[in-house]
């Protein structure tokens, strides 16, 4: 029956058309490839298009004295040095180059003085870095690749949703799926697969990602066999809205305070003074007059003696601040704190975060020229994600790439802001190559093996099968409430123990996830396969959450307060083993002596 | 809890499709996607709506809100009187898939005709300089979320008024992108007049309203252009003098156009 399934053979085959999926894309077309593009939205809609801030690159077109070595340093740090150090030396050293291609790709990009790109400074980041376009540039970065690559001729093939790996004993052969518009099942054959999938942040309940984070490729990868690594760093963002109710969680972009937005609480105290590290201290400004001295240097794009406000700290230190301040009673009406960039002049803050202020304006009623927004933590990132090889984004099963948010490594314990999107085009690049070299060593397509796409297309159909039995919106909501309450910013190791038997409750009940309705264009359908994915990621987000018993980055232990020099070298590894998701460690890949002396020098211009 | 009355199409054509009426428990700062959810979790979990990102920053989910193209993310339900009914139904300008989705795929066809960008083969990127205020112009088109609001709104392509083709408003806003784009060495402009249709807008301003990123498309974007090609196709003599005298002139760009209207 399976023979009538339609079939696209490719020899890259990309799943994913966010910034690392279409610039792998691109890539491996470029070096003659036969590529196909599949994404589970239209074209250019990818979770890419909400960043906002800007993407990091060391071009020193503000700071002269900026270096691909004082980006690989603030992002080592940044990862509480548990950061594949290859990856982050690659992507500081290859950023430059991928933003600079952008331009020649037709990005336009906010200027200098003297006409070049434009960089703001970020939090973590010693040196004004992130290259923007006002505050959306995600947007001009995935409609840039977008018209790059359908000028290359890359087929793209929309609305079209993955579920299965099909796989052979030694290796991935192809990719099965169907398309949302018809529900009709398709089966991609490919030399190389690159999961491009992006993120987790639908498994909780207030989270800044859009609809298609689900988790896809990190399960996908998994199921087929791969590694994942670190899954217990989940990045949640200082800053998300709070209210009113229905917009909690949308991002509120750290360029408000790379601006000079000032964090306060109810008390109208500048609480982000308590709360650096000591170890750091010395790179943030002493008084608010230096903070203040900063930002008017800021402002006029000039460098400056003066140090980085509190403000800036990393995002972890920043979330936690927060969430602290909220919890001992000092938080705003609605559960956050106050963040106010009111104090500039109204047109520069328009000029510099026109989609903040249009955002505030429109679903909150507040206008950030005027006066302070409410703004608490969102689940924003996740650090962790498929293993791959730094050189290459090869997976540990044969076949299998992944590049952006969905591989892991990179980041370590948390991600500096803008890191994002300059890992995606540097990874992207260099994974859409090494998949299009691996194609070209096979001669032929692997055997798709029939029995694989019948089995995927009855688990497809059997939804339909029970209609009125577990909805699959009822367990998707159960379990962001048990990833909200649980496995968010503080964790304890009852909590996850309690978490790990709501989700291995949860995946008993998935099996018996019925829908209504018919297969075209139906999103409870749609939800069932991402709610499969998201049990997955959750499980091995708790697991290894309460295998790391110490406070590192992202991932802190309420019940393991403090950094533990145990596990400063190791990394979680998660693989599936039977029905079971496993957790174990691997140790951490050497530094290189050279590299070591980078992330311990001192800065020499403060 | 105030509930609102949501009517929202349901159906897979138009000869079948129905209003259905619903009730959805209000919350402060909902917003028409909000409502939408709620009723895949509680009432119609196979309603079609096509979203991503509910920040208005990605344009999936427009839909006609009382008639009106709007983005559903950022169309409140406080926005309508307690009594008002809200019907929400499908962009017309598009076929239907389901419910509120429609196969919008001839846009991106559409998009794919138009020359890309192209810098000067003689000019190494290092010497490339632009200031901020040159950029501003080509960053109010790069705006664009393809939300296609504007496509459904404009009266040629929703009427199907024309045999020729016709780019629609967003269209000619990525052409203006590229044409204003200050290192770009394309020339569009035999596009723009042949396949692109730029000649069928007689600029009514209809799309410029609807642009969730205010956008001024229609004085912005597609008069500029018209400009441009009735220069090139129409007028070189005054095209040599514009070149002589370094500026622009003052015309009337609807009548240059006004024979070719529909």
């Amino acid at each position: 029956m399976n023979d009538a399934v339609e079939r696209h053979p490719h020899d890259v085959l990309v799943v994913g058309a966010g910034g690392a999926g279409l610039r792998a894309a691109i890539e491996a077309s470029e070096r003659g490839a036969s590529v196909g593009l599949v994404c589970k939205s239209l074209l250019g809609k990818a979770h890419t298009v909400m960043a906002e801030g800007g993407v990091a690159a060391a071009l020193a077109h503000v700071a002269a004295e900026d270096s691909w070595q004082v980006h690989f340093r603030d992002t080592m740090i940044g990862g509480k040095l548990l950061n594949n150090p290859r990856m982050a030396e690659l992507h500081a050293r290859e950023a430059p180059d991928r933003v600079r291609e952008l331009e020649r790709w037709g990005a336009v990009f906010d200027r200098t003085a003297d006409g070049r790109i434009l960089q703001r400074p970020f939090g973590g980041h010693t040196h004004p870095r992130l290259a923007h376009v006002g505050d959306r540039t995600g947007l001009e970065m995935i409609r840039t690749l977008q018209d790059k690559a359908v000028a290359s001729g890359i087929d793209v093939y929309m609305e079209c949703t993955i579920t299965h790996l099909l796989t052979q004993p030694d290796r991935v052969a192809g990719a099965f799926g169907y398309w949302r518009a018809t529900g009709r099942p398709v089966v991609f054959p490919a030399k190389s697969i690159v999961l491009a999938t992006g993120g987790i942040g639908r498994a909780y309940e207030v989270s800044s990602n859009s609809w298609e984070y689900s988790g896809d490729g990190h399960a996908l990868a998994c199921l087929a066999g791969a590694e994942l690594i670190d899954m217990e760093f989940v990045q949640f963002h200082p800053t998300g809205m709070v209210w009113p109710p229905g917009v909690r969680g949308i991002l509120v972009t750290e360029a408000v305070r790379g601006e000079g937005g000032i964090l306060r609480n109810r008390d109208g105290e500048r609480f982000m003074w308590k709360y650096l590290p000591d170890d750091r201290r010395q790179e943030y400004a002493a008084t608010d007059e230096e903070a203040a001295r900063w930002v008017d240097a800021q402002s006029a794009a000039r460098s400056t003696d003066a140090r980085r406000p509190p403000e800036l700290s990393t995002r972890d230190n920043v979330a936690r601040a927060i969430y602290t301040e909220v919890r001992k009673g000092r938080g705003s009406p609605h559960g956050g704190v106050f963040l106010d960039i009111s104090y500039l002049p109204a047109d520069h803050v328009r000029r510099k975060l026109p989609s903040m202020y249009e955002q505030f304006k429109e679903l909150a009623d507040v206008d950030i020229t005027a006066g302070p927004m409410e703004v608490g933590p969102t689940t924003h990132y996740i650090m962790g994600g498929i293993r791959v090889d730094a050189e290459t984004g090869a997976t540990t099963r044969r076949g299998v790439f992944a590049a952006g948010e969905v591989a892991g490594g990179m980041h370590g314990a948390n991600r500096l802001g803008g890191n994002s999107l300059s890992d995606l085009l540097v990874f992207g690049q260099r994974t859409g190559a090494a998949a299009a070299a691996a194609a070209a060593a096979e001669t032929e397509f692997r055997h798709i093996d029939p029995v694989q796409v019948r089995l995927a297309e009855r688990e497809l159909s059997a939804p339909f099968d029970r209609p009125g039995a577990e909805s699959p919106y009822r367990l998707h909501e159960e379990l962001r409430a048990t990833m909200q309450s649980l496995v968010g910013i503080f964790r304890t190791e009852a909590d996850l123990d309690e978490a790990i038997a709501r989700i291995g409750a949860l995946r008993a009940r998935w099996a018996n996830v019925g829908v209504s309705g018919g297969r075209p264009y139906n999103p409870g359908w749609d939800l069932v396969f991402e709610v499969r994915n998201m049990l997955v990621v959750s499980e091995a987000i708790a697991r290894s959450a309460q295998q790391r018993r110490e406070s590192r980055g992202a991932h802190s232990r309420l019940d393991f307060t403090g950094l533990d020099p145990a596990w400063a070298r190791l990394n979680s590894v998660v693989r599936q083993s039977g029905d079971l998701i496993e957790v174990t460690t691997a140790p951490l890949p050497d530094v290189p002596a050279e590299l070591q002396r980078l992330i311990t020098m001192e800065r020499t211009d403060a | 809890m105030p509930e609102a009355h949501l009517r929202v199409f349901r159906g897979s054509s138009e000869s079948d499709g129905m209003l259905v009426d619903y009730e959805v428990p209000v919350e402060e700062g909902m917003v028409v996607l909000d409502a939408l959810h709620w009723l895949q979790a509680h009432e119609a979990p196979d309603l079609a709506v096509r979203w991503n990102c509910k920040a208005a920053k990605c344009g999936s989910c427009g839909a006609e809100v009382n008639g009106r193209p709007r983005l559903t993310c950022k169309t409140r339900l406080s926005d309508f009187a307690d009594d008002e009914a809200i019907t929400v139904e499908p962009m017309r300008a598009f076929p239907l898939i389901r419910d509120l989705v429609t196969d919008v795929s001839w846009n991106y066809e559409v998009n794919r005709s138009i020359p890309p960008f192209q810098p000067p083969a003689d000019r190494p990127q290092e010497e490339w300089r632009w200031q901020q205020e040159d950029v501003e112009r080509v960053q109010e088109f790069r705006k664009c979320i393809e939300c296609f609001l504007c496509q459904d709104v404009c009266h040629v392509l929703r009427n199907h008024e024309t045999e020729r083709p016709f780019m629609g408003p967003r269209f000619l806003v990525r052409a203006a992108g590229l044409e204003m784009h200050p290192i770009d060495t394309a020339d569009r402009s035999a596009h723009l007049k042949d396949e692109g249709g730029i000649g069928l807008c007689n600029i009514t301003k209809c799309c410029t309203e609807v642009c969730p990123e205010h956008i001024k498309i229609t004085d912005n974007a597609i008069i500029p252009l018209k400009e441009r090609v009735a220069d090139r196709y129409y007028d070189p003599i005054q095209m040599l003098w514009r070149k002589i005298r370094g500026s622009r002139a003052d015309g009337d760009p609807a009548a240059v156009d006004g024979g070719e209207a529909t």
